[in-house]
């Protein structure tokens, strides 16, 4: 197309030329070097294992990769740094150096750390019009000056384009804007029109392919110079698991976007059929789908997907390994999790070996020690070993009675765990995921349960003469619990490591509020299931004291750098602070009355109706599978994992539904209220004379940059002296009434895979409906957003008007305000949702929170503050400063 | 000769007009003919034996560190020096002289803890050029002269670790390079500078910083000078020290409506020539050279004479390779007189567009 336009072809750099022309045929774009999609590269990233991430880059070049795409967008990473280090290492490589760099970013500011980078001709990946004219002016300009080429994803300030229409729209508009004002060279403009699934059995799907196919064709001979590249590996998502339908797919549609002008893309060359070596008939069906050539070519294709799987064979259940020996068969089930024919495997082990007992000390523990090294060298995944948990503890509860037959308690354990969720807190999950892989390496485990008092726990220890504690714990007071637990052992002398894990546990905290305390023996923070083993066989091993004093002196480093950054942050008298609030005009237009005023509850709300509210990702981070939904699914290392997970899940999710496992009830208050001072008043009725409940809010003291407010929620409400008259809202909500007699029956059956999938959908649910409630109080109830209609992904990263900040998260850290909260909804009654004395939130699957309407609401982390207003909040509230002071200890600067 | 200060300065509508003009005649006269460049100021400089106090006269009397061999001082100190060679070049039939600013950024000056006279080095020196140049234009209108801003280098690379068990580390990075460049490439066009030459790259992402700068400045000053860069080949594996090969160089520099792109320095004459090829066929710019008079001896002195030197010229002016020939190390203005001969005879390369 170029030549008719007389216009030269796209020529990018490395140390060597890549010359985007018809000879080029089609450019394939390394994505490898991708944090965002490949779990290994984040991995090496964020451990800085920068050879073996180098090694990736180089991996693919030689794989035939002739552009390489680097993206270091990941929260836990520095982008800029973490880009620029790559870049830099790159450029000493003259094997991966040789061709182009594709810098890709959705964040600005690490596109241009790249751009510093880079000798040669580079690509940015990408910018759009999604944030306006100007933005994307001002950002096309910058790359101009930094001589680079660049994608332009088919979006607008109304969204991405998702028909043809709309992408030529985009396109055209972008284009015309890029050439006329920013006088970027034509050729260096390269769309990504957006490759959207196609057989998703949605019918406005139907003609994504084709619409790709169409707006490419329109591209090329409407906008002299400019390319087109995608994502190719999007259109099979529909058939994610279905490699042979997959790979059948991506070749048919690069075939069909190459013959449409389409001249680049990220391909995955493992994943990428041959076209003339796919299956005729399978052929037929996939590019009836892209081409949308009948009405039933979705289910035509799905139908034929069932019969391949694998290299394309007829899919049936494999059997095979059921033919080998009895230890083989038992070490297969335990790996692949298999428990259907493991009590008569058991049984024919148990018939062969002289004692029951042997057969757990031989055939079984080999087959965890399998599970325990493949896990241990990253290529197991938590899930798949808690599956093998439930195996193997079917297979000794079959021996049990036979070994107790024998009279003959002996065991081998490698040691001996208590574990326990302290006092006040009810969060197990992760603690339940220690204890199944800390069995399954070996380890005696004690679960002590949750709420368990540093008494329970002390007294236990000695009774049963175990080797290590191990104390778990989600919300902020179990870190003072837990310091109570550590000096308490220390009173009763006892001489066993300590272990520390959970959300709000860290490393500092553990440094700086636990280890001190127990001086007896070591205390450890353990990161993650997956880090227990290695600990526990550090404490107990011969090499105890090498790894004592290690982490002894990484402590003591953190406790010096902690009290060192300590006396660096500046914080400011209450009073200062406050004089520093968002100051809101207030204006009349900005308060909604609520067109439902007082409280409401939910007896029973359809479960069903919450399913698609779900945000997946967290439920995925709880079996320590990161990465975002529904991309994980596509994963080159836990993909695998992650989608027998969900399809595992998702199987759950619907008898949990259809059979109504669980209850899902709540209650919701919507309240005349003002601001007066930090408190917010909420009244009775309109008239405003009766005060029902003070919500008193805690504000940042951190002394902050120029222009940066010292946020506290009563800066959202009206305050009273505006005579504006302002609401506000509350709500809890929960969907754990029922789950305890399920999770008994799944421990009943040795099923902690089922137990521990229960317990995180039910949480899944309850964010769910806190989600939707919210969004049905924004709609209906309060009304201030009639009008609003966004997708589930826009209410996942909330978009909308209104914030729903829960007691206990950073925005207002003080637990004590649920108190105020349930009695103000008479929750506990309403809803069934009590408060321990840790004011935690029992059935766990519970979401308490406010609401606050205003358009300049938003979400916040009070961060520390100091005595003075501890003081503050304690007179306010009638209480003690001691009392206020052991609530609000983890936030005391 | 007063220290400037430049942010007392300003361009005039007049010197805007000038630039303007210029430009435009630059651009006309490169369609005409080939365009003669000057040779080395190095060897030039030598020839007179300077001692240290050469260096240092009038600016520079008490300053801590040896200023021997910081030839661009030379434009404050011995400005007659300079002017003197200038007009040499340009008595040899040069129709564009470099100025003396080949180090004249605040990282090459550092060395010398000379960061605050980078100004006064700039300015001068291509005041001082300016001043020869109009003098021979006058005499000779028919050939007006030119002064191109001579932008190095520097002495650190942005895409090159200096510590060999570091090769993430960078001694400089681009946003120095960018900062240094701008004040460099102000100080040059204030002065009186026609064209920017931004030479002897070895480092494409120091050019690249040079170029950003270079943009940045222009549109603050709302003028645009002629760009010329020529890069350097190290050695016989054709790439530049960052291990680029010419072709990927100038694809990695025309992102910039330069005037021209071209190769200089390390190299002899017939060395060149092959790497010259490529950016004639490959380049939508017009196409400079101005290589060393061979490669250095054993006592690192450059000795083609002129005549050897214009005979392998001779053949880039046969093959029409290029628009702008001089020379760069070990070249006198002997060596120019006998290229400046032969740009009579022969015709410019025919820039070639959309390759």
């Amino acid at each position: 197309m170029s030549n008719l336009h007389n216009l030269p072809p796209l020529k990018l750099s490395g140390l060597e030329p890549l010359i985007v022309n018809e000879a080029a045929n089609f450019i394939n774009i390394g994505e490898r070097t991708n944090v965002t999609g490949s779990r290994k590269f984040l991995r090496l990233i964020q451990e800085e294992n920068y050879e073996e991430a180098l090694s990736v880059a180089l991996e693919q070049v030689e794989g035939g990769a002739q552009i390489i795409d680097v993206n270091m967008d990941e929260g836990m990473l520095d982008g800029v740094e973490a880009m620029t280090k790559f870049l830099n290492l790159i450029a000493s490589e003259p094997d991966i150096a040789r061709v182009p760099i594709m810098v890709d970013s959705s964040k600005w500011e690490i596109i241009v750390a790249g751009l510093k980078c880079i000798q040669g001709k580079g690509v940015v990946n990408s910018i759009s019009l999604k944030e306006g004219e100007e933005n994307f002016i001002y950002q096309a300009k910058t790359i101009k000056r930094f001589g680079a080429a660049v994608i332009v994803m088919a979006f607008d300030e109304n969204g991405q384009a998702d028909s043809y229409e709309r992408r030529v729209e985009i396109c055209k508009r972008s284009y015309d804007i890029l050439v006329e004002k920013v006088k970027f060279p034509p050729q260096d403009i390269i769309f990504d029109p957006n490759i959207f699934p196609v057989a998703t059995g949605m019918e406005e799907h139907n003609n994504n392919a084709l619409d790709f196919f169409r707006a490419t064709k329109w591209i090329r001979e409407n906008l002299p110079g400019a390319h087109v590249s995608g994502g190719v590996s999007n259109v099979s998502f529909s058939f994610r698991g279905n490699n042979s339908v997959r790979e059948a797919m991506h070749s048919a549609f690069l075939y069909h976007g190459i013959q449409h002008g389409m001249d680049m893309g990220i391909v995955n060359p493992s994943m990428l059929e041959v076209y003339d070596d796919i299956d005729k008939e399978l052929l037929t069906y996939v590019e009836d789908v892209l081409l949308n050539r009948r009405p039933d070519a979705t289910e035509r294709l799905l139908d034929f997907a069932e019969t391949v799987k694998g290299d394309g064979k007829k899919k049936e259940k494999d059997l095979s390994w059921r033919e080998t020996t009895v230890e083989k068969r038992l070490e297969h089930a335990l790996v692949k999790g298999i428990v259907e024919f493991i009590e008569e495997d058991t049984e024919e082990c148990r018939q062969k070996f002289d004692r029951p007992i042997q057969v757990i000390e031989g055939p079984l523990m080999d087959g965890m020690n399998v599970v325990g090294d493949l896990f241990g060298s990253g290529k197991m995944f938590l899930p798949q070993v808690v599956k093998s948990a439930r195996v193997m503890k079917k297979a000794v509860a079959y021996l049990l009675p036979y070994i107790e037959a024998e009279k003959d308690g002996v065991q081998s354990a490698a040691g001996k765990v208590l574990m326990a969720t302290v006092k006040g807190d009810v969060h197990d999950i992760g603690k339940n995921i220690v204890g199944v892989v800390l069995g399954c390496n070996n380890y005696d485990v004690i679960d002590l349960g949750v709420m368990v008092s540093a008494e329970k726990i002390i007294e236990t220890a000695i009774k049963e003469n175990v080797d290590v504690i191990g104390l778990s714990g989600l919300i902020t007071p179990s870190l003072d619990e837990m310091v109570t637990v550590a000096k308490e052992m220390q009173r009763a002398d006892l001489k066993i490591p300590l272990m520390i894990g959970g959300a709000t546990t860290s490393r500092v905290h553990t440094a700086v509020k636990i280890e001190e305390n127990y001086q007896n023996d070591q205390t450890v923070h353990v990161l993650d299931a997956s880090r227990s083993v290695t600990v526990v066989e550090s404490l107990l091993g011969q090499r105890k004291a090498d790894y004592v004093a290690n982490v002894k002196a990484e402590y003591k480093k953190l406790r010096d750098h902690h009290a060192k950054n300590r006396g660096r942050k500046t914080y400011l008298p209450l009073t200062q602070a406050q004089a520093n609030k968002m100051n809101i005009s207030w204006k009349a237009e900005d308060v909604y009355t609520p067109k439902q005023l007082g409280v409401h509850h939910f007896e029973d709300y359809s479960l069903e109706e919450l399913v698609d509210f779900i945000d997946w990702t967290p439920f995925f981070q709880t079996w320590e599978l990161a990465g975002p939904f529904p991309r994980i699914l596509e994963d080159e290392i836990v993909g695998e994992a992650a989608t027998k997970l969900y399809e595992d899940a998702r199987a759950m999710l619907k008898q949990i539904v259809d059979e109504k496992w669980l209850q899902a009830k709540a209650v919701f208050g919507l309240f005349p209220a003002n601001t007066v001072g930090d408190d917010i008043e909420i009244y009775k009725d309109e008239t405003r004379s009766e005060v029902l409940a003070v919500q008193h809010t805690l504000r940042q003291q951190l002394k902050k940059s120029a222009n940066a407010d010292n946020l506290a929620l009563s800066d959202f409400v009206a305050p009273k002296e505006s005579g504006l008259e302002d609401y506000i809202g509350a709500f809890v909500v929960t969907t754990g009434i029922g789950i305890d007699e399920r999770v008994k029956a799944f421990e009943a059956d040795h099923d902690d895979y089922n137990s521990i999938m229960l317990k995180a959908l039910a949480d899944r649910l309850a964010e769910a409906f806190a989600e939707k409630l919210h969004q049905d109080v924004r709609r209906e109830h309060w009304g201030y957003a009639a009008n609003e209609s966004l997708d589930n992904e826009a209410l996942i990263k909330e978009k909308y008007q209104g914030i729903r900040p829960a007691p206990g998260y950073p925005a207002c850290p003080d637990h004590t305000e649920k108190e105020t909260l349930f009695e103000l909804l008479n929750a506990t009654e309403l809803t069934g949702v009590s408060l321990t004395e840790s004011l935690a939130m029992l059935p766990t699957a519970s979401v308490s929170g406010w609401y606050f309407a205003h358009p300049q609401a938003k979400y916040f982390g009070v961060g520390k503050i100091t005595e003075e207003q501890v003081q503050s909040i304690a007179d306010r509230k009638g209480k003690s400063f001691e009392e206020m002071e052991k609530w609000l200890r983890p936030n005391l600067s | 000769m007063d220290k400037i200060d430049i942010t007392q300065l300003s361009l005039s509508t007049k010197d805007k007009e000038r630039i303007k003009t210029t430009n435009a005649l630059i651009g006309r006269l490169l369609e005409e003919r080939l365009l003669v460049l000057d040779g080395a100021m190095g060897t030039m400089i030598q020839r007179h034996k300077l001692t240290e106090d050469d260096f240092r006269k009038n600016w520079f009397e008490n300053h801590e560190a040896s200023l021997k061999g910081n030839n661009d001082l030379l434009s404050l100190t011995r400005p007659d020096i300079i002017k003197e060679i200038h007009s040499q070049y340009f008595e040899a039939g040069a129709d564009i002289c470099e100025t003396n600013t080949f180090s004249g950024t605040t990282i090459a000056q550092a060395d010398y803890h000379l960061e605050d006279f980078v100004d006064d080095i700039n300015y001068y020196s291509a005041n001082l050029a300016r001043e020869i140049a109009d003098e021979f234009t006058a005499k000779e209108p028919g050939k007006p002269r030119f002064v191109a801003g001579s932008i190095g280098p520097t002495n650190r690379t942005a895409s090159i670790s200096p510590d060999v068990n570091d090769p993430g580390y960078r001694a400089i990075t681009f946003d120095e390079l960018v900062v240094a460049y701008k004040q460099q490439a102000l100080g040059l066009i204030y002065g009186g500078a026609d064209l920017l030459l931004v030479e002897t790259v070895f480092d494409t992402l120091n050019a690249k910083a040079a170029l950003y700068a270079i943009d940045v400045v222009y549109e603050e000053l709302g003028v645009e000078l002629p760009i010329m860069v020529s890069g350097t080949i190290t050695d016989a594996s054709g790439r530049t020290l960052t291990g680029q090969t010419t072709e990927s160089f100038l694809i990695s520099m025309s992102h910039m409506p330069l005037i021209s792109i071209g190769l200089n320095c390390a190299l002899g004459a017939s060395d060149l020539r092959q790497y010259l090829q490529v950016l004639d066929k490959k380049a939508p710019f017009y196409v400079s050279a101005h290589p060393n008079a061979g490669l250095p001896n054993e006592f690192g002195a450059y000795d083609e004479t002129p005549e050897i030197m214009g005979e392998q010229i001779k053949e880039y002016l046969e093959e029409g390779l290029v628009n702008i020939i001089g020379g760069c190390c070990g070249t006198t203005p002997e060596h120019i007189k006998v290229i400046a001969d032969l740009a009579k005879v022969y015709n410019p390369r025919t820039r070639k567009e959309n390759v």
